[in-house]
């Protein structure tokens, strides 16, 4: 082959590989720039009195977001209590008991069009369903707007992720004279418990960073709330409100809100990646 | 020895198209049947039909009579579950449950209603031994069935198959993916097996047929050329197109 070939295919080669280089660099300098500014920012702002402590009344320093990080985990508990094992059970149904039926077929399409719909249209959805008839803003209506959030994920995942236990397996259960839902609960869901798992973790992730719709729903409060019929106030919407306070301290608390909530997301999003990897490794 | 399976002018449809046409042969009571013939011929569809695995999938369906033990397994109504039970199966590839060796084969003894742990031990213990896998599992019994190899794999199916206490054991190309010495293990097991199971193998392997099986029969594009005792098929076939494939003009 001429020279003038070869060197041609190398510049080309670099030019290829410079451009997805910068690419990849261009979109990694953001997350690197935004995490090391909730890093910095939130890390200051932590304190004991932050975990602690109740919001101090607007314009005292001091105080914490207790009520907060309690709010936000009693949102997710009863969000995944509620999404989790519905959307398991769809995303069985799709893989185990409808392949090809109309019904699968169109599940499946509504899953997908809600996976992209605006969480904001869901809280405002939610609104109009529980807020305005029950009469207030409610924690329970947020977990249900976290939860209605979180199912076409989980349904997709699953589907998918049992769809990846090969159909020999099954053939091979059914023909030892395995009834159909032994076969599904003691083989396929073992081959697929890593995956369903993952999947789940990151639907947990995505709901606990959600804003917008809790807004509408579970709304916000100055103190303790356990009862699920009165609003409660999440690190979502705490950032929320304080990022746009005229304190300084709310900024650094909206910081300190930031970071935690960053970090707990960095937290599961990686053990789900961990236990993926696990897999693949054998 | 007597008949085991008796099928009768059996013809099968995948969908429109017509796969098993007028199949008629005798499987013997605790003997070995072996189905030979060119890829795509039916055999695997003809063998399928015993356990009726294609019930499966939408548009199956049989025509004739699968008489086993006396009773034709097609009616309709017929308890799958029950079937299925009396008549295992081993595919082509080993097909580990994802769990442990142990588990694999708990799975089919918990579906016989067999719950008692001890006595489960026992049971798994005699089916590897059966499978002559006990020596290299017996210390490893709660690894993942995943980590055997292709042939102790396939062994572990074989076990997990008899721990349902069937009658009848199907294989399909059970050596297909394995290499020549665990071939001669799991062929050695298959005459073991013949003791109290009766077996229909599906192989490829001509040399295999002719040293494991009791009877054999020859399937061309869905029809059954030639059946008969293996020695008769082997040495002096009635049918020019059976030599011609045993001879390995064609195939």
């Amino acid at each position: 082959m001429p020279n003038f070939l070869y060197t041609r295919r190398k510049i080309t080669n670099y030019a290829a590989l410079g451009a997805s280089l910068l690419s990849a660099a261009f979109g990694v300098a953001f997350l690197v720039w935004i995490l090391k500014d909730v890093l910095v920012m939130g890390a200051g702002a932590l304190s004991p009195a932050f975990f602690t402590e109740l919001p101090a009344p607007p314009g005292e320093a001091g105080g914490g977001l207790a009520n907060a990080i309690g709010g936000t985990l009693l949102l997710t508990v009863i969000a995944t209590a509620i999404g989790v094992p519905s959307g398991i059970l769809a995303g069985t149904y799709l893989s185990e008991y409808g392949r090809g039926s109309r019904l699968a077929s169109a599940v499946r399409f509504i899953a997908d069009i809600l996976v992209s719909a605006p969480s904001i249209v869901i809280g405002i959805f939610v609104y109009a369903i529980i807020v305005r008839p029950s009469g207030g803003f409610s924690a329970i209506a947020g977990a249900v707007a976290l939860a209605i959030i979180m199912l076409p994920v989980v349904i997709r995942t699953a589907e998918e992720v049992l769809k990846l236990v090969p159909d020999a397996t099954r053939e091979a259960a059914l023909a030892l004279g395995a009834p159909h839902w032994k076969v599904t609960v003691f083989v396929v869901y073992r081959g697929a418990a890593r995956g369903i798992t993952t999947g789940v973790m990151l639907a947990v992730a995505r709901v606990s960073g959600e804003t917008a719709p809790l807004l509408f729903t579970s709304f916000n409060n100055s103190f303790w709330n356990w009862k699920l019929n009165e609003p409660v106030s999440t690190l979502t919407v705490a950032i929320f409100n304080y990022a746009m306070g005229p304190y300084d301290d709310w900024h650094a608390k909206a910081w300190g809100a930031a970071f935690l909530i960053t970090a707990a997301v960095l937290f599961v999003t990686v053990t789900a990646r961990l236990v993926v990897g696990r897999r693949h490794g054998g | 020895m007597g008949e085991k399976i008796t099928i009768k002018r059996l013809n099968f449809f995948y969908g429109p198209k017509h796969a098993l046409k007028n199949v008629n042969l005798a499987v013997g009571d605790r003997e070995i049947t072996a189905l030979i013939g060119p890829s795509g011929c039916g055999k695997t569809t003809f063998l399928r039909c015993l356990n009726r695995m294609h019930d499966l999938y939408p548009g199956n369906r049989y025509e004739g009579e699968i008489i086993l033990d006396g009773a034709d397994i097609l009616l309709p109504g017929l308890d799958l579950i029950k079937l299925r039970s009396k008549v295992g199966m081993v595919f082509q590839k080993p097909t580990p449950f994802p769990m442990s060796i142990f588990d694999n084969i708990a799975f089919g003894l918990k579906l016989n209603g067999r719950r008692d742990r001890r006595d489960a031990a026992a049971r798994v213990e005699a089916a590897l031994k059966v499978s002559a896998l006990w020596d290299e599992t017996k210390d490893r019994l709660h690894e993942p069935a995943l980590a055997l190899s292709g042939g102790q794999q396939q062994r572990l199916c074989i076990a997990r198959a008899i721990a349902v206490e069937p009658e009848v054991i199907l294989m399909d190309e059970p050596c297909s993916a394995l290499d020549p010495v665990a071939t001669a293990k799991i062929e050695d097991l298959m005459s073991e097996l013949k003791r109290n199971y009766t077996v229909v193998i599906v192989t490829h392997n001509m040399q295999q047929a002719a040293r494991v099986s009791d009877r054999t029969g020859f399937f061309m594009m869905g029809e059954v050329m030639e059946f008969g005792p293996t020695r008769k098929i082997f040495t002096a076939p009635a049918n020019k197109l059976t030599e011609d494939y045993i001879t390995g003009r064609f195939g």
